[in-house]
């Protein structure tokens, strides 16, 4: 117990103090996170307001794994882009392995079903509430798409949220593809997990305990957005 | 405008015995229903290129879904709506206006829900959109959340974003009903200026008195079908069926 408080009040003075080592790897996970996100965004919008427009045959399937691909195991998308990025896969040529490129692939892959399934969501309630209306105004497709987004901008900007959350609280496929490797692909998560495992604690709870405040961060921003939403009915 | 002053035989699937001069808007044979139930009911409707058409008839008569099919929102199950002869769609629409009996307003503020119509139109101009809002009384309210005006302030809200369009024909579905009465006098004003100014307008009241003020020729229906389409003066003076007269006094009649 003695060394747990110590290793609790080191973590805090590491914190403080602004240690450069525990800087680097926070600077990291955030970039590898806004990346991802930003890819999720420009991959998962799209399909999300697509699918939400458009009826086709098929589609009920098309949301049923658009759902299901939410809950991707992140350590076998880690395998996933491993085989493909290794020296000896179909990718191997553009030597990404165990590099951030390789991380925000691997996050881009699990986060992007969260912001397609979660927008689709938001966008098709829009769409369903506006169709008459904007069918009477006679709006392009392109025109109703652009309506929805902007007028789901609350609620979308929520889903990237919960992306950008997801992908920095994750470990699993980064570890796989990054290697944890110090000042080269060391983020908070997979940090956390070998200090731990070395036994160096002090470390792996200043990361943990920032890695929280993120969590809270992220989480305090979501519930402001709704509150502002709601104060102009816009949700 | 010829009086078309005549009744149909209750039910009806024929079509109107006089035809007005100039039409623009029609329907034949229109059929809509849902869960085997005929809900739209063999309607036959002419309507004049001008003038003030009322749509009445009892609670769930169908008086909005005709409305819907007639500006071509939802598709018939059998027969067809026609503009000038030509079935109707999108490019069609795009000259008409609709004030739906919920107002679908967009999560934006009222100047900006105006601004989207107008925009949508290509109807653009500085100051259009003043006009509109001033002419509806909502100039103080232009920077607001839309979806926080009372409920008879989004019906004026969009009413202005159907007039943004300038449209050829205005569909209205009870566009006054939860209004004050100064802003049902002021509305009823505007909609008669459209009408002057050339706009066809098909509206669906319950307010007899306003139905009355307004309308150049009524329609009734009454359960899905078309039982009266005659001159209002004519209408209000002698209706010729037994549902249009338990609704003038204030019966209430079951529909179906
Ligand atoms: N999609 C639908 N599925 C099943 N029934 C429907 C559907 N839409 C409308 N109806 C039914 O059709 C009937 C006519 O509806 P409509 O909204 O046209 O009535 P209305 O004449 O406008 O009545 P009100 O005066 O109350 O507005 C109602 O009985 C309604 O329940
Ligand atoms: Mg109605």
């Amino acid at each position: 117990m003695q060394d747990f408080a110590e290793a609790f009040l080191f973590a805090f003075r590491q914190i403080a103090g602004l240690d450069p080592d525990l800087l680097e790897i926070i600077g990291l996970s955030l970039r590898v996170s806004l990346a991802a996100t930003l890819v999720s965004c420009l991959v998962g919008l799209p399909i999300g307001a697509l699918v939400a427009v458009s009826r086709f045959p098929g589609r009920a399937g098309v949301i049923v794994i658009m759902n299901a691909l939410m809950g991707l195991p992140p350590v076998v998308v880690g395998l996933f882009v491993y085989l493909n990025l290794s020296r000896a896969g179909p990718l191997g040529w553009m030597g990404l392995l165990y590099t951030p490129a390789a991380m925000v692939i691997a996050q881009s892959i699990l986060i992007s079903p969260i912001v397609a399934a979660l927008s689709r969501q938001v966008l098709e309630d829009l769409f369903n509430e506006y169709r008459e209306q904007f069918a009477s105004f006679a709006l392009s497709r392109l025109a109703q798409v652009r309506a929805i987004l902007w007028d789901g901008r609350y609620s979308l900007i929520t889903v990237a949220l919960a992306a950008f959350g997801r992908s920095a609280a994750e470990v699993g496929a980064v570890i796989i593809v990054g290697g944890n490797i110090e000042h080269l692909t060391r983020v908070m998560t997979t940090a956390i997990a070998l200090e731990t495992s070395k036994g160096d604690l002090p470390l792996a709870m200043a990361l943990g305990i920032v890695l929280l405040i993120l969590a809270l961060g992220v989480n305090a921003l979501v519930s402001a957005l709704r509150l502002t939403a709601a104060r102009y009915a816009y949700a | 405008m010829p009086m078309h002053d005549r009744v149909l035989p209750f039910p009806t699937t024929t079509g109107p015995a006089t035809v007005p001069a100039v039409h623009a808007l029609a329907c034949r044979g229109l059929n809509y229903g849902a869960g085997g139930k005929a809900l739209i009911d063999g309607v036959d409707l002419e309507f004049c290129r001008d003038g003030i058409t009322a749509i009445i008839g009892f609670n769930g008569a169908g008086k909005s879904l005709l409305l819907r099919l007639l500006h071509g929102l939802i598709e018939p199950a059998g027969g067809a709506v026609t503009w000038s002869g030509r079935p109707i769609d999108a490019g069609i629409r795009a000259r008409q206006a609709m004030v739906f009996q919920k107002p679908v307003l967009l999560r934006r503020s009222v100047a900006a829900n105006i601004d989207f119509a107008l925009k949508a139109r290509g109807r653009d101009r500085p100051g259009r959109r003043e006009e509109l809002l001033d002419h509806v009384g909502l100039s103080a309210l232009a920077g607001r959340p839309a979806r926080l005006l009372s409920g008879g302030e989004q019906q004026r809200l969009a009413l202005a974003r159907a007039l943004a369009c300038a449209p050829e024909v205005l569909f209205l579905d009870e566009a006054t009903a939860s209004l004050d009465p100064s802003s049902v006098l002021a509305i009823e004003t505007i909609v008669r200026s459209a009408s002057t100014g050339g706009t066809k307008i098909i509206m669906i009241t319950h307010d007899v008195g306003q139905a009355r003020r307004l309308a150049s020729e009524i329609v009734f229906l009454h359960a899905g079908k078309v039982v009266e389409q005659a001159d209002a003066a004519a209408f209000f003076a002698n209706p010729a069926t037994p549902a249009a007269r338990a609704y003038l006094d204030g019966q209430i009649v079951n529909g179906n």
